[in-house]
């Protein structure tokens, strides 16, 4: 019996032994679940953290791109600009180059040659083809008479050509003054008249007006004046006052020249007896 | 090399179209004074673009345009009419006789600079 009792209690012992050995190992279960628990956390927390300095790193990265991306379209602004500033001031290079050329070709005829009607043509020529006119006349003074007659028009009959004395309207005050005369309204050329040019350029030595270039009208096409156009006048103010001044003393130099060789020869030959 | 005659009375505009020439790289500008010295030009040197006036003595450019469409080789040259002539009715004449274009005295250097270029290069026909 009482080995009978020292069995159960035995048995007691070792379900009681069992079951807390029992709630041990789940106790060490639950511990293990929390600290599996805990590592998941903190490796979520590890990686969150990387994760976190990474987007960090991005941002920063992202930023320093956007700013080193506006300051590019800033400069491709800048550029851009300047570009088409450089572009602009070609084209106005280029088209000084023209004017430039245009000059000197009017200027290198115009001394081309010292034969009064050639330099009078080349002037007509140049008043045509550079400047634009339809209907003009050269004019020069005949010191004779103080009169400006014309010695060669364009688009006009020799009838209709003036003859002006200096002083007397427009043409004769511009020779008068050495003031170029540009009319205000271009519309005053649709109906002809030979005292009142669109524009009465003098012909100037120095200070001294030896004749001048009256327009009447402009070429169809041509609408108005450019800045060459006022280059080309002042151009022709000078250098074909000069051409023609020499062209003229040369031509009447030649004449004399002519006439006194012509008397040499006449006393070179001696009566024949 | 590119070779262009200028058909000009004007001693004036054959030396400020040449001078503008060359602008154009490698371009050779052959002159002559009237429709006749063209052709002889024509006949003499392998021409690729006339630049013509209209009024000319001897004979003008509007004739000398009709005799060189009018001729077997030298019909496909670019011509532009370079003139004083500036009415609509000049231009439409011109180009009906076979002109390829049409340029307006005073010329502006450039606008004659990109229409030879232009026919040059083949683009404008």
């Amino acid at each position: 019996m009482d080995k009978e009792f020292s069995y159960v209690n035995k048995a007691d012992e070792f379900i009681q032994m069992f079951k807390k050995g029992e709630e041990f190992t789940k106790e060490l279960l639950r511990e293990n679940e929390k600290l599996r628990y805990r590592i998941a956390q903190l490796e979520e927390s590890v990686a969150q953290s990387v994760d976190e300095a990474r987007t960090k790193l991005y941002e920063d990265r992202i930023r320093l791109l956007e700013t080193e991306l506006n300051s590019f379209k800033e400069k491709f602004t800048q550029v851009e600009m300047e570009n088409k500033d450089f572009a602009s001031k070609y084209l106005e290079v280029e088209e000084e180059n023209n004017n430039l050329a245009n000059l000197y070709v009017a200027s290198y005829q115009l001394h081309s040659t010292l034969d009064f009607s050639e330099v009078l043509r080349i002037v007509t020529e140049i008043v045509i083809n550079l400047i634009g006119a339809e209907k003009f006349a050269i004019l020069l003074i005949d010191d004779k008479i103080n009169e400006l007659i014309a010695v060669a028009a364009e688009g006009i009959s020799s009838g209709d050509t003036p003859r002006v004395k200096i002083g007397e309207g427009i043409i004769g005050k511009v020779t008068k003054d050495g003031e170029s005369y540009f009319a205000e309204d271009l519309r005053s050329m649709e109906t002809f008249n030979p005292l009142e040019p669109i524009v009465c350029i003098p012909l100037k030595i120095k200070e001294h007006v030896i004749g001048v270039i009256s327009i009447y009208k402009l070429l169809t096409q041509k609408a108005g004046f450019s800045n060459v156009d006022y280059e080309l006048f002042n151009l022709l103010a000078g250098h074909a006052a000069t051409a023609v001044f020499s062209a003229r003393l040369y031509t009447q130099s030649e004449r004399k020249l002519t006439t006194i060789q012509g008397f040499l020869d006449l006393l070179k030959e001696k009566p024949k007896r | 090399m590119p070779n262009i005659l200028v058909v000009e009375d004007s001693p004036t505009m054959r030396q400020l179209i040449s001078f503008a020439m060359k602008r154009i790289p490698d371009a050779r500008v052959i002159e002559a004074t009237d429709g006749v010295d063209a052709l002889k030009k024509l006949s003499s040197d392998k021409i690729d673009l006339i630049l013509c006036d209209i009024n000319m003595p001897v004979m003008d450019g509007l004739k000398l345009v009709s005799l060189v469409r009018g001729n077997a080789t030298f019909k496909d040259i670019p011509i532009i009419m370079v003139t004083t002539e500036g009415a609509e009715e000049d231009r439409k004449r011109a180009l009906a006789i076979g002109a390829n274009a049409y340029l307006p005295k005073p010329i502006q250097t450039q606008e004659l600079i990109k229409l030879v270029t232009t026919y040059l290069s083949g683009s404008g026909n």
